[in-house]
């Protein structure tokens, strides 16, 4: 058991079918304790159903989940801040009786404790000043913003958030994958979805890429990395010359344009070694680059281009 | 068997994950998460290569926490109590002895006599028996399919569905407060009736000792206490229905769906038990039983009829409630 990293969330197997359609296929989530796991994918790929699940408000079709070391959801909920599918209140009650509502609902909750943390979470999103507005009155960023305080009112070891960020401008954006990494500072492990990488790329440890209900890459962002082939540039005036070098050093893949060379080279190829070897050869090395495509590439690679929904 | 229908217990709360031990000896040396907010993904991913456990503890959580279980039914009467369209609804069924009363005073006695408005020109005690009379057939079966439609369909159709269960509350103790709310709420409507009835009657009529069909006199005591027989009475048949719209609730994510469907309900029932041919099933429908409130009015008190009555609510209650949970407790929240 020791040797095995214990996981925050694991699902096996996970599938969920809608009539004909499966959404969710045969799903294996990791998500290590401590992550921040960037769960991509495009619209419909499916990631709303998959949280649906990880957190019991819907049923999967077939496999299994874990949570918190619980394999029923309801076990673990107490210490997870979830929010799914963009927020929802009461609009006719204020951002703070919103809260309350929520905290009065809690089992768990410590009454005499109540005012202090929901002071604290909307102080957190800098929700403050607006607290006793209506929630109908609300703009999207701020009904974004009071479903991440729900998400907070309570100490938590783990926070689900599905596109936290839809909605909000870019300074709000900002504001959000602030407040992710200091929670993740804390030491919660957080599940945050995005249909956009660019968005929460920065503040991910780890990311999970699902495609039409499938899971086409997880690992740590360094795995995910080291997995994409990096390409040796050599720009010189003897790009044969050079690209018989590359050869010879292990590199495959070899191309030679009118003033450059590349080839794909992997660990064993550090560039400083390349580089001897072209000098020594006497190749006149004019510039040096490797080259590795964007994560923002790899996704679009891998999920596809354009504007039609999975489905 | 939905496994999110228990609600967690305190030591569920407090458990910790097994933690590997020698994740927790290298935690002190590794690097735990690190403490800057503004990392590149490198900077990240190195430093998670032993991602520490959670270090905050939940222990200010649950089992300190005085346990106050009335929270949630209190937050779920104010959100009824609160809303506007709820107040006005209560206004209605309150303007309703008033006007009776009213009427009654200004244009006096309908000529034939034996009616109840007739009589309460000679006792005020009797305004609200006879609006509860006149408001029990549509008026609080409305009010109660109205609420009923907010309990499961409205929070559903709002999305506040989804953060309960995350919450996390139990299924059936959603249900259960939920229904005890509805409950309650029939209890306010019949109170504000009765409420209103007497203040309208008493100012109108005045407030004296009451004369039963009977011909029997009662006290002021046991008027007040026969007052309170056919309120508990009504609310107990509005419980019934209740049950029914809870059940409804469960079936539709449409608010206004769940309350025309009871509303079908009600009528169909209601025509059911006007049509002579199906005598047979007129003791099975709740609408046959509601006029037996006006029991109270007897002497001394009949109770075989009500206690027919309160048979039949508790069957359907029962019934329905059972349906309501497992139909609730297994469905897919899927907005
Ligand atoms: N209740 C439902 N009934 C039928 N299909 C659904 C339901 N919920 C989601 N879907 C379908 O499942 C797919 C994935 O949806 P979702 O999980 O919301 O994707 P994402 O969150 O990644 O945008 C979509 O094609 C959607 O139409
Ligand atoms: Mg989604």
């Amino acid at each position: 058991m020791s040797e095995q990293p214990a996981l925050a969330v694991a699902t096996h197997g996970l599938t969920k079918t809608f009539g004909a359609q499966v959404v969710v296929d045969n799903l294996d989530l990791v998500v290590p304790y401590g992550a921040v796991y960037g769960f991509l994918g495009p619209n419909g790929s499916g990631k709303t159903t998959t949280i649906r699940m990880i957190l019991g408000l819907i049923e999967p079709t077939a496999g299994d989940r874990e949570l918190l070391g619980h394999d029923r959801p309801i076990a673990a909920l107490p210490r997870i801040g979830a929010l799914v599918e963009g927020p929802a209140f009461h609009p006719y009650l204020s951002g703070r009786a919103n809260l309350v509502r929520l905290d009065a609902v809690d089992a768990t909750a410590d009454p005499r404790t109540t005012r202090r943390r929901v002071d604290a979470a909307l102080d957190r999103v800098g929700l403050m000043a607006a607290a006793a507005k209506t929630y109908r009155q609300y703009s999207l960023g701020m009904r974004q913003r009071l479903a991440i305080a729900a998400a907070l009112l309570a100490p938590r070891d783990l926070l689900v958030l599905d596109e936290p960020t839809n909605g909000l401008d870019p300074q709000g954006t900002r504001e959000v994958r602030n407040l992710i990494a200091s929670l993740a500072a804390d030491g919660a492990t957080v599940v945050v979805s995005s249909h956009l990488l660019s968005e929460i790329e920065q503040i991910c440890s780890h990311l999970g890429v699902i495609s039409a209900g499938t899971m086409v890459a997880q690992g740590s962002v360094e795995e995910i990395r080291a997995r994409q082939q990096t390409t040796a540039v050599v720009h010189t005036a003897d790009p044969e010359q050079a690209a018989r070098v590359l050869s010879e050093q292990g590199l495959t893949q070899i191309e030679s344009g009118r003033d450059t060379a590349r080839g794909v080279a992997d660990d064993d190829h550090p560039p400083e070694q390349l580089v001897a070897a072209l000098v020594a050869a006497g190749v006149g090395v004019r510039g040096f680059a490797l080259e590795r495509p964007s994560l923002e590439d790899l996704f679009v690679e891998l999920t596809g281009e354009g504007f039609d929904v999975a489905h | 068997m939905s496994p999110t229908e228990h609600d967690p217990t305190d030591s569920e709360v407090s458990t910790r994950p097994p933690r590997p031990s020698s994740n927790l000896l290298n935690q002190g040396s590794d690097a735990g998460p690190s403490s800057t907010p503004d990392l590149s993904p490198q900077d990240l991913s190195s430093s998670k290569q032993e991602p520490a456990r959670p270090t905050r503890s939940l222990s200010t959580r649950g089992t300190s926490a005085s346990k106050r279980p009335g929270r949630f039914l209190a937050s779920e009467l104010r959100l009824i109590i609160g809303r506007r369209r709820n107040q006005a609804g209560l206004l209605v069924l309150a303007a309703v002895p008033i006007i009776m009363a009213i009427a009654g005073a200004v244009w006096g006695s309908s000529g034939r006599g034996a009616d109840l408005m007739s009589l309460a020109q000679g006792n005020g005690v009797l305004v609200p028996l006879a609006a509860l009379g006149v408001e029990i057939a549509m008026f609080l079966p409305l009010a109660i399919a109205m609420l009923s439609g907010d309990a499961i369909a409205g929070e559903a159709n709002q999305g506040t569905l989804r953060y309960l269960l995350t919450v996390p509350v139990g299924r059936t103790r959603i249900l259960a407060v939920k229904y005890l709310s509805l409950c309650i709420g029939a209890l306010i409507g019949v109170g504000t009736i009765v409420v209103a009835g007497l203040i309208a009657g008493g100012l109108l009529f005045g407030l004296g000792p009451l004369t039963t069909l009977s011909g029997t006199q009662l006290d002021l005591g046991n008027t007040v206490m026969r007052l309170l027989v056919g309120v508990a009475y009504l609310t107990c048949a509005l419980g019934a229905i209740a049950a029914v719209g809870l059940f409804v609730s469960t079936l539709t994510e449409q608010p206004i769906a769940a309350t025309i469907a009871v509303m079908i309900f009600v009528i169909v029932c209601t025509i059911l038990g006007a049509i002579e041919q199906l005598a047979w099933l007129h003791p099975w429908l709740i609408t046959s039983h509601l006029m037996a409130f006006a029991d109270v009015l007897r002497d001394p008190l009949p109770l075989d009829n009500m206690l027919r009555g309160l048979g039949i609510f508790a069957s359907y209650a029962v019934v329905f409630w059972l349906s309501a949970w497992a139909r609730f407790t297994t469905k897919d929240i899927t907005n």
